[in-house]
């Protein structure tokens, strides 16, 4: 069973979504019932900073030994931050995904919706696997 | 319902992630697909290779009906001794590559891959049917698993008396593997130096148990159908239905070696594969190396100024290279400047001789 932190918000498409209640800026990343999916992560490509996304746009991909996979926005805004360290250090999304494995982060605007809950992504991922 | 092979709880044991691959259920990774490819380059890796297919050939004309059903001269082959080779249809089209294991003047044992052995079983019954030769596919009754690796020949040594350093490469003998009879090989399809063990299927989870404990010192761990192909593909090995198929012959392909035109009688594909033998294939395989970190993958067009000139049939990133590599059939005249359409964008290419990486010896 992976882990599914309860205190995170998650998309279908497995992006985990941190900081939703404290913060204007979120932390996105991929989780680590993806990352076990996936494999050996070796190639990320992150939106640039500044780039303004909707939610559900296609803004990056993550490749592993035998697939790869998008990245979606789970919600919209102006990206601020992106991790260069992921990209320059892949196995990060694969040995920290919530933590080091982060991908980027986003100003929210506007209300996000259709984000699943930890309980919601729990009951997603065991059906799946 | 995938069909399981009779190592199918150790996987499941070992925590392994499993797929489906040709209609069985397979591991494809346990841990880490890079650190199993790593252990085999550089220690050993044991695999389960169940799903293959063992079709015995036997009787006093058995070398005549795989001579005359295979594009290879089988009768030629020494007792003990394999050959790699190929079955085609009448068009010269490859219906799979196989390897053919010499066991006795009149037995071989025919390896076929798990996506095809029950066509090639057909088919071999069909073609040998006027010859004084049995076609049985037994390969319900086997298990295969592979011990691949530098480490190899160490490992296996400490649990059999046979002669593994007499072994040459592309040879087989029966021997006593851990106390259980087995057909030890030396043939493998990593690019490293290895073993193949035929046993019987009730033997296989023992003697799986027996080479985990006997290769733990050595480095030895188990290894997955996503680290075989990307071990294949650095050692430019095709798979079938990637680099082969019933619409390429073996010229197609490079592979034109194997047809053994001066072999006596006729043989099924004969007159096709004679007629194109000596024509220019229109593309050519070629080794592709990316200069940046995405991967062209099977089925992504090969471009050039803006125009296709071939196609990806494997790609991978390579542990070895450190950087993505594929095989592609590309246009015979497309020369360099190639670049890869990976979902939308044109990422250059370099083209290389195959393989991709050669073991010291």
């Amino acid at each position: 069973m992976s882990n599914i932190p309860d205190e995170l918000s998650y998309t279908k498409e497995h992006e985990w979504v941190a900081g939703l209640d404290e913060s204007v800026n979120v932390t996105v990343g991929i989780t680590a019932y993806a990352a076990e999916a996936l494999g050996d992560v070796v190639y990320v490509q992150l939106p640039e900073a500044g780039t303004t996304v909707q939610a559900g746009d296609s803004v990056g991909e993550v490749e592993s030994t035998k697939s790869v996979s998008e990245i979606y926005a789970p919600l919209g805004g102006e990206v601020v931050e992106v991790n260069q360290a992921v990209v320059d250090d892949p196995s990060l999304v694969n040995n920290d995904p919530y933590g080091e494995g982060w991908m980027f982060r986003v100003r929210v605007e506007g209300d996000p919706e259709d984000l699943l809950s930890a309980e919601e992504y729990k009951a997603l991922t065991s059906g799946e696997s | 319902m995938s069909r399981p092979t009779p190592l199918r709880d150790v996987h499941e044991s070992l925590g392994a992630t499993l797929t489906d691959f040709a209609g069985w259920l397979m591991p494809l990774r346990y841990g880490s697909e890079s650190a199993e490819h790593n252990a085999v380059r550089k220690a050993a890796g044991l695999f389960d290779l169940s799903h293959m297919g063992e079709i015995f050939v036997t009787g006093p004309q058995a070398a005549e009906a795989l001579d005359y059903a295979l594009v290879g001269h089988l009768s030629a082959v020494a007792v003990g001794r394999a050959r790699y080779t190929m079955i085609v249809n009448e068009r010269g089209g490859v219906l799979d590559d196989l390897i053919v294991y010499r066991l006795g003047e009149e037995e071989f044992m025919v390896v076929a891959n798990a996506s095809n052995y029950e066509l090639v079983a057909r088919e071999l019954t069909g073609r040998a049917e006027a010859y004084d030769a049995v076609v049985d596919d037994r390969s319900e009754q086997y298990a295969l698993i592979a011990v691949q690796g530098p480490r190899a020949q160490e490992i296996l040594a400490t649990l059999t008396d046979a002669d593994l350093a007499g072994l040459k490469y592309y040879a087989g003998l029966p021997g006593l593997v851990d106390g259980r009879q087995a057909l030890i090989a030396r043939t493998g399809y990593t690019g490293e130096d290895g073993f193949e063990l035929f046993v019987a299927a009730e033997d296989a989870v023992p003697l799986w148990h027996a080479l985990t404990a006997a290769g733990e010192s050595a480095g030895l761990i188990p290894a997955g159908l996503s680290s075989r192909d990307t071990l294949r593909l650095e050692a430019g090995m095709p798979l079938y239905g990637n680099e082969l198929n019933a619409d390429l012959t073996p010229f197609d392909a490079g592979l034109g070696r194997v047809v053994k035109f001066d072999k006596p009688g006729d043989f099924v594909g004969r007159a096709a594969l004679e007629a194109v033998k000596d024509v220019p294939p229109r593309r050519r395989l070629a080794g592709l190396v990316a200069r940046g970190r995405r991967v062209p993958r099977h089925g992504y067009p090969v471009t050039k100024d803006g125009a296709v000139v071939g196609e990806v049939t494997s790609g991978a990133p390579s542990q070895t290279l450190g950087k993505p590599i594929a095989m592609a059939y590309v246009d015979a005249g497309a020369g360099e400047g190639l670049t890869v359409d990976i979902r939308g964008s044109h990422e250059p290419v370099d083209v290389v001789e195959l393989p991709f990486y050669r073991r010291n010896k």
